[in-house]
């Protein structure tokens, strides 16, 4: 019986989150557009007729229906080049900030609750981190270890690790001195238990939200990198390599410059709009007050 | 006890809505009342029963998404709806106010000194040595020992109770006609909160304020308050004397107040507590708020919300108020369990 | 507090060397420094190249080179540079200086706007200006900070063509030659840093702006606020003397914690308007494996900020005075 209220208690607290979630409008609106630009490049890049490499005979045609977002020079299909990009960079930003949220809430997990010099360790090689201009030293690793999208991931959850870190670390802090851990620790219960069934459950609104504010910043990473020359390579792309083949010709095929450009823009427009949602949905307290 | 003549403070239906996303919340539903010269008025109710959205209110301190209306004069002059140059001469200077949480209601990156100055000098044109020295007396009237070392101190050095004195300097610092306190006791350590009571009564008597004392404990009012004012759901639920309302109450709520507060004067004594909850402002029921926890409730209380009412001074809102006469606490709520017995 | 800083400072030291080294290895691990003089055509005699080699010290271990550019840079001297004709020191000298007026300029026109929008949005919470505010704020934190420095240099051409006269520089961070005095030089420098300028600057913009609000909505929230109107100070002086004050400094700290992003996003706004700063100094070096001139940069770079951090902290103890440094 008691384990049925409890059940029932946490089902209507998701429930609630979702529900606030729902009534949040702009954070609704953006997880349809999101969903929708995925589904268009995961699925719709693999049904469109051409793919990446086809070279058309139509050369720097403006946007047409036969090439909705038009062609370059070589006669590549923009629409199935930005759809392409947008795979890949959504790929390289989502591993990236699941690893870095996985790998940085364990360590500022451990670094929060066993406190004392392990902390003041931990933390010191995240401020090391922290400390770098990210994107040059993603230029030289990106440099080092070339174009592949996963290893690009890979630099950019090497980074942002220790800013997630930061973050876990600062909720566990204030957690570990709360009753249900005491409790815990009453009953008896090993530190690992503790940080991963009680601390880190309880940290997760706010590391679920980092992890989402994270994909946005990644994906505007991965397209600097790119665009600089230490991202993704060619044959394959993404959106930031698209831009910067288009810079020269933002006056005379803007449609080169500008799709690409806008579809950046939306993932991280939405993203950052569903992480406010969630935000909101998570912690009330903070849109409560509207005096 | 209720003095003739023209009030200092005078307010009637008073009426604060809040616009929020899920519609608007009446928490303040047309409250009146009168404050003469020297007397305490205390207001008395849980939490969320209007009490502080209603000084605010007097104040003109509510945000924008705030609705008031009704009438707030002082000395027949209207407050409501006056500019804020003309509201900046009254705050402070003829009304002030003592917030609940000392900890938060000092600025933490000034000197306590500067903050009681800065109070005398937003309404007298004097020098900042002068007020200083305004500053300096007021903080010794408080009782805050060394005030010469302490003037330049900020609020993190100081104790919740030391810097509650500091907030009693700045309501005195220009001798306001009525002072407001905001449950200025609540936030403290039993031992300190008669020590602030105390330096209350003192700046009172000092300044020859009229005071509103708002608090949910009873003890509180027992000893400072003339007259009592009874909040629950944004209105006056019973007014009275002191003598009144805790001898003699006519509201089934009042009752059940007296009968949740310990009382150290009677042995073996049993809590007799209010079951349930104060309703939400946003859905209130249609007749009487607190029918839903009232145990005398009977169909007339849901359909219809009983008028402030009553002979004299003592006024109640109760469809059943003549049945109260004479009962304890106890007749009417049901004692909690035995462990809990003093 | 002198004690305290000298501290911070010397616990940055090992964090520095770790820093530096870390790059050293990945960039001498990364490629043949000396690959561009091997495919030269006709190929250069083997004697050069081994001379080439031995002046890069590529015929020492990687932890040897390592130590003789660390102990070297306590001299002054920042390595042989691949590139033969460049000296690592002065150039590293040259090119930051050129960033550095690029970013303390934006930085100071990003925390003037963010404020001044950060605490209108705050006053006046859910008007059609914070809205507005609000939607831009978001939109510039979406955008790439290429992608938004390409359109306004475009924009800065057409600029100029409506204009018919070139008052707005696209390319270059100062031109090669300037006719006239030091006026003239000074207009040029000028002219060539707007766009750039505001192309950096808006990206910080609009993270600080979102944060100043945030900042300035709590501490319109606090009693000590309302007690400030309570005491009959009128509403503009509680904005300024008490909220304004209160809600500015945990932006000293965000400032400083940004320094790294914003630095990153020179690299990309040098790129983009061709400027020879620290950003294409870096490219540059990375390109042509010139671990020396990249781990120099870093070196640089990473001092920077963290002397910028640590005088955050110390501001941030001299405006907070519940924050002391012993």
């Amino acid at each position: 019986m008691p384990d049925q209220d409890l059940r029932v208690a946490q089902r209507s607290q998701t429930q609630l989150v979702a529900r606030r979630f729902r009534r949040h409008r702009l954070a609704m609106i953006s997880l349809v557009v999101l969903l929708a630009l995925v589904l268009l490049a995961f699925v719709g890049g693999w049904l469109w007729k051409y793919s990446v490499a086809d070279l058309t005979p139509d050369e720097s045609v403006p946007p047409s229906w036969d090439h909705p977002f038009g062609t370059d020079a070589a006669g590549h299909d923009t629409f199935a080049q930005v759809l392409r990009g947008t795979q890949i960079s959504i790929g390289i930003a989502v591993l990236g900030a699941l690893v870095a949220t996985v790998v940085g809430t364990v360590w500022g997990a451990t670094a929060g609750y066993y406190g004392g010099r392990l902390d003041t360790a931990m933390m010191r090689i995240a401020d090391l981190v922290l400390t770098l201009p990210f994107l040059a030293v993603a230029a030289v690793l990106g440099h080092n270890l070339g174009g592949s999208w996963w290893l690009i991931a890979a630099v950019i959850a090497g980074l942002y690790w220790a800013y997630v870190a930061r973050v876990a670390r600062g909720v566990v802090l204030s957690l570990r001195e709360k009753e249900f851990v005491e409790a815990a620790k009453a009953i008896g219960a090993g530190d690992a238990r503790i940080i991963f069934r009680h601390l880190v459950p309880n940290a997760l609104g706010s590391i679920i939200v980092n992890a989402t504010v994270l994909v946005a910043i990644a994906i505007l990473l991965e397209t600097a990198l790119s665009y600089l020359g230490f991202g993704v390579r060619p044959p394959d792309t993404s959106l930031g390599l698209l831009v910067s083949d288009a810079q020269t010709a933002v006056d005379t095929r803007p449609w080169l410059f500008f799709f690409p450009g806008v579809f950046i823009i939306v993932i991280a427009l939405t993203i950052n709009f569903i992480g406010d949602g969630l935000r909101d949905a998570l912690d009330p307290q903070q849109t409560r007050m509207r005096r | 006890m209720t003095s003739l003549g023209t009030p200092v403070l005078e307010v009637a239906d008073l009426r604060v809505e809040f616009r929020t996303d899920e519609g608007r919340v009446p928490a303040v539903r047309g409250v009146s009342f009168q404050l003469h010269r020297g007397e305490v008025l205390g207001i008395v109710g849980e939490s969320g029963s209007g009490k502080s959205v209603t000084s605010l209110a007097m104040m003109g301190l509510l945000a924008g998404s705030a609705r008031v209306s009704g009438s707030v004069r002082l000395r027949g002059t209207e407050l409501l709806g006056a500019s804020d140059k003309a509201l900046s001469r009254v705050r402070g200077q003829s009304i002030a106010m003592i917030f609940q949480d000392p900890m938060t209601s000092l600025n933490p990156v000034y000197p306590i000194g500067y903050q009681v100055a800065e109070a005398i000098r937003a309404h007298h044109d004097i020098s900042r040595d002068a007020a200083r020295t305004q500053a300096l007396q007021l903080l010794d009237a408080v009782s805050i020992p060394n005030p010469a070392q302490r003037v330049d101190n900020y609020p993190h050095e100081l104790s919740g109770g030391m810097r509650q004195r500091v907030v009693i300097a700045i309501a005195m610092a220009n001798g306001p006609e009525v002072i407001i306190a905001d449950e200025p006791t609540t936030a403290l350590d039993v031992t300190v909160q008669a020590q602030i009571l105390d330096a209350l009564r003192s700046a009172k008597e000092r300044t020859g304020a009229t005071m509103l004392l708002i608090t949910h404990d009873l003890g509180v009012i027992a000893g400072q308050a003339d007259r009592v004012l009874v909040m629950y759901a944004g209105r006056v639920v019973e007014a009275g004397t002191v003598e009144e309302i805790f001898y003699t109450p006519r509201m089934p709520y009042t009752l059940g107040l007296l009968g949740s507060q310990p009382r150290l004067d009677m042995r073996r004594q049993r809590l007799h507590p209010i079951s349930g909850a104060p309703p939400s402002a946003l859905n209130l029921p249609s007749g009487c708020p607190f029918a839903p926890r009232c145990p005398l409730a009977a169909p007339v209380c849901e359909a219809e919300e009983p008028p402030l009412t009553g002979a004299g001074g003592h006024l109640s809102a109760c469809h059943f108020s003549d049945q109260l006469v004479g009962l304890e606490p106890g007749d009417l709520f049901r004692p909690v369990s035995q462990d809990s017995e003093l | 507090m002198l004690a305290y800083a000298v501290r911070r400072m010397l616990v940055s030291v090992p964090i520095l060397v770790i820093a530096t080294f870390v790059v050293f290895v990945m960039v001498s691990l990364s490629g043949d420094p000396l690959s561009e003089l091997k495919t030269r055509n006709p190929p250069p005699p083997p004697h050069t190249l081994q001379l080439e080699a031995h002046r890069l010290h590529l015929d020492e271990p990687l932890l040897a080179r390592y130590w003789h550019w660390i102990t070297g840079v306590f001299h002054g001297d920042f390595g042989p540079s691949v590139q033969s004709t460049q000296v690592i020191g002065p150039e590293l000298a040259h090119r930051f200086l050129v960033t550095f007026r690029l970013i303390g300029v934006a930085m100071l026109l990003a925390l003037a706007l963010a404020v001044l929008v950060g605490v209108v949005s705050a006053v006046k919470q859910y008007s059609a200006t914070d809205y507005t505010f609000t939607f831009f704020g978001f939109l510039f934190l979406a955008m790439p900070s290429f992608w938004f420095a390409i359109l306004l240099k475009e924009a800065g051409i057409s600029f100029n063509d409506t204009v018919g006269n070139q008052v707005l520089f696209t390319i270059g961070d100062s031109s090669v030659y300037v006719e006239g005095g030091t006026w003239a030089s000074i207009t040029d420098v000028l002219g060539h840093m707007i766009l750039p300028t505001i192309s950096l600057a808006l990206l910080s913009f609009a993270a600080w702006s979102r944060f100043q609000r945030a900042s300035m909505l709590e501490v319109l929230n606090t009693d000590y606020v309302r007690l400030a109107r309570a005491k009959g100070l009128r509403r503009g002086t509680v904005m300024t003397r008490h909220a304004l004050r209160t809600a500015l400094i945990p932006l000293v700290t965000v400032t400083a914690l940004d320094l790294g992003a914003i630095i990153s996003g020179a690299i990309v706004t040098e790129n983009v308007y061709q400027w020879r700063g620290a950003g294409s100094f870096l490219l540059e070096s990375i390109r042509h494996d010139d671990a020396y001139a990249v781990a120099g940069w870093l070196l640089i770079a990473a001092t920077f900020i963290i002397v910028f951090n640590l005088a955050a902290d110390l501001l941030y103890a001299v405006l907070d005075p519940r924050i002391r440094y012993a």
